[in-house]
């Protein structure tokens, strides 16, 4: 039996604004997260993730107020990741309103940071996001950004973060993200069939079959960002789609 | 004497924030405050879900909190228990075997059966109980490895189902306990805290 699946918008920010852009370059300003947080909560939202794309230390004020913000208005769970490098900015997110932090780059110089946020804060507060990216036959690991290809092999990495504690993986395929071809289906059922905790499914979805297909190769949640940012369809549409197809959500 | 302030345990909780928030739009503020006499003083106090079942209740031991909030759940006092901070009203947790609870009720808090993904990070659907009072049909939001698998003797239950039924929430006089997160669970989860709140 699986998880009641849940639909994720995902919202990019840069200095309190929503960007997008196709492998992070490009980005284009969608708007202000609290009001666009609110709209998708009303359309039936199972979950708001905020990641914060300029980890800089402006970007890290910026984003503290924008988590503040956003959480005022959600009586939903909240997501926030990027820049996240010890426990105390886990900590100062999490006091913003953050009911979960993501971590990345650090977690993969430092593994055991992910033993410390969950010895702390639960693992169902600790969320390793994890960038992959196809090299031959397998995935590797990727960091800052996309930028730096690391040694580690994706399905190692995530069978270690769980034995570190981690509650939950975000998965995004850098081959993938920003070109509305759909989830990286192979990488995902390598991935769900390496670990037992829940999997998002991240990068490259543009419709309700690929969100679909994401959850039969076992994802437990699906992000989703450009097609709702750019109006293309609504929350309620997608679940709509899905539950025709079989799968199990929380009625809008 | 009740003293008339909402007060909400601060026991280091992963999302204080959220409850807080949860009750401002209810119009509700909650006080922090983890002195023993507040807790047992207050009007409503809340105590949230806090990471692990042993380390929620050693933070309770050390802050000499055991006693006043078992008091008041005996007695029926408001209260609202959320998460762990529902599970620790159990003995044990098969989460951390030699840590004892506040006992008040007497059934294990165990994990989830080994073929599930786990934790449950999801929504799922409540099923009020007959006997529930402030529990209503809908859907919670769930964060937990561990569950009650029945209901216990003497209190009215809601169940859920991930692979087999569970304990969604329990509710005696004026204390009620969620597995679930009323503070992340919509609208639903804001019309149940307002209905918890409206009972003091």
């Amino acid at each position: 039996m699986r998880p009641v699946t849940r639909i994720v918008p995902c919202l990019d920010i840069k200095d309190g604004r929503i960007v997008k852009g196709v492998n992070f370059q490009n980005l284009v300003d969608m708007g202000e997260p609290a009001i666009r947080a609110a709209s998708y909560q009303d359309q039936g939202a199972d979950e708001i993730v905020l990641l914060d794309v300029s980890a800089t230390p402006e970007g890290r004020a910026h984003g503290i107020d924008t988590v503040k913000e956003v959480r005022e208005m959600l009586s939903i769970p909240l997501t926030v990741g990027g820049g996240i490098r010890t426990e105390s900015d886990a900590s100062r997110l999490l006091e913003a309103g953050a009911d979960k932090v993501a971590i990345n780059t650090a977690a993969v110089g430092n593994p055991s940071l992910v033993a410390s946020l969950a010895s702390t804060f639960g693992s169902q507060c600790t969320v390793v996001a994890v960038d992959a990216k196809r090299v031959a036959a397998d995935w590797r690991v990727v960091v800052e950004s996309g930028t730096k290809v690391t040694p580690l092999s994706v399905a190692q990495w995530v069978a270690d973060i769980e034995v570190e504690g981690a509650g939950e993986i975000l998965l995004t395929s850098w081959d993938r993200d920003g070109t509305s071809l759909g989830y990286d289906l192979e990488l995902l059922e390598a991935v769900t069939s390496a670990v037992s905790i829940p999997v998002v499914a991240s990068g490259g979805a543009a419709n309700s079959g690929h969100l679909i297909a994401g959850v039969d190769a076992g994802a437990s949640a699906v992000l989703v960002a450009s097609m709702l940012h750019s109006s293309r369809t609504t929350v309620d549409a997608l679940k709509r789609d899905m539950i025709e197809a079989g799968i199990e959500v929380r009625p809008c | 004497m009740r003293t008339g302030r909402d007060v909400v345990v601060p026991t280091g909780t992963a999302n204080l924030a959220s409850v807080l928030a949860a009750f401002r739009r209810i119009g509700v503020t909650l006080e922090i405050d983890n002195s023993p006499g507040a807790v047992g003083a207050a009007r409503r106090l809340v105590v949230p879900g806090v990471g692990a079942f042993g380390a929620a209740m050693s933070e309770l031991r050390r802050l000499r909190l055991v006693e006043p909030i078992e008091k008041r759940i005996r007695a029926g006092q408001p209260t609202l228990a959320i998460c762990v901070g529902m599970q620790i009203l159990a003995g044990h947790s098969e989460e951390s075997p030699d840590t004892r609870g506040i006992g008040v009720i007497e059934d294990e808090v165990a994990r989830y059966e080994r073929d599930l993904i786990v934790p449950q990070l999801a929504w799922s659907q409540v099923i009020p109980g007959p006997e529930s009072n402030l529990i209503e049909p809908g859907w919670g939001y769930f964060a937990n490895s561990y569950r009650l698998g029945t209901i216990p003797q003497g209190w009215a239950g809601s169940t859920a189902i991930y692979g087999k039924p569970f304990v969604a929430a329990i509710e005696k006089g004026d204390v009620l306990a969620c597995q679930f997160h009323p503070e992340l669970s919509g609208e639903w989860g804001s019309d149940l805290l307002q209905r918890w709140a409206a009972l003091s």
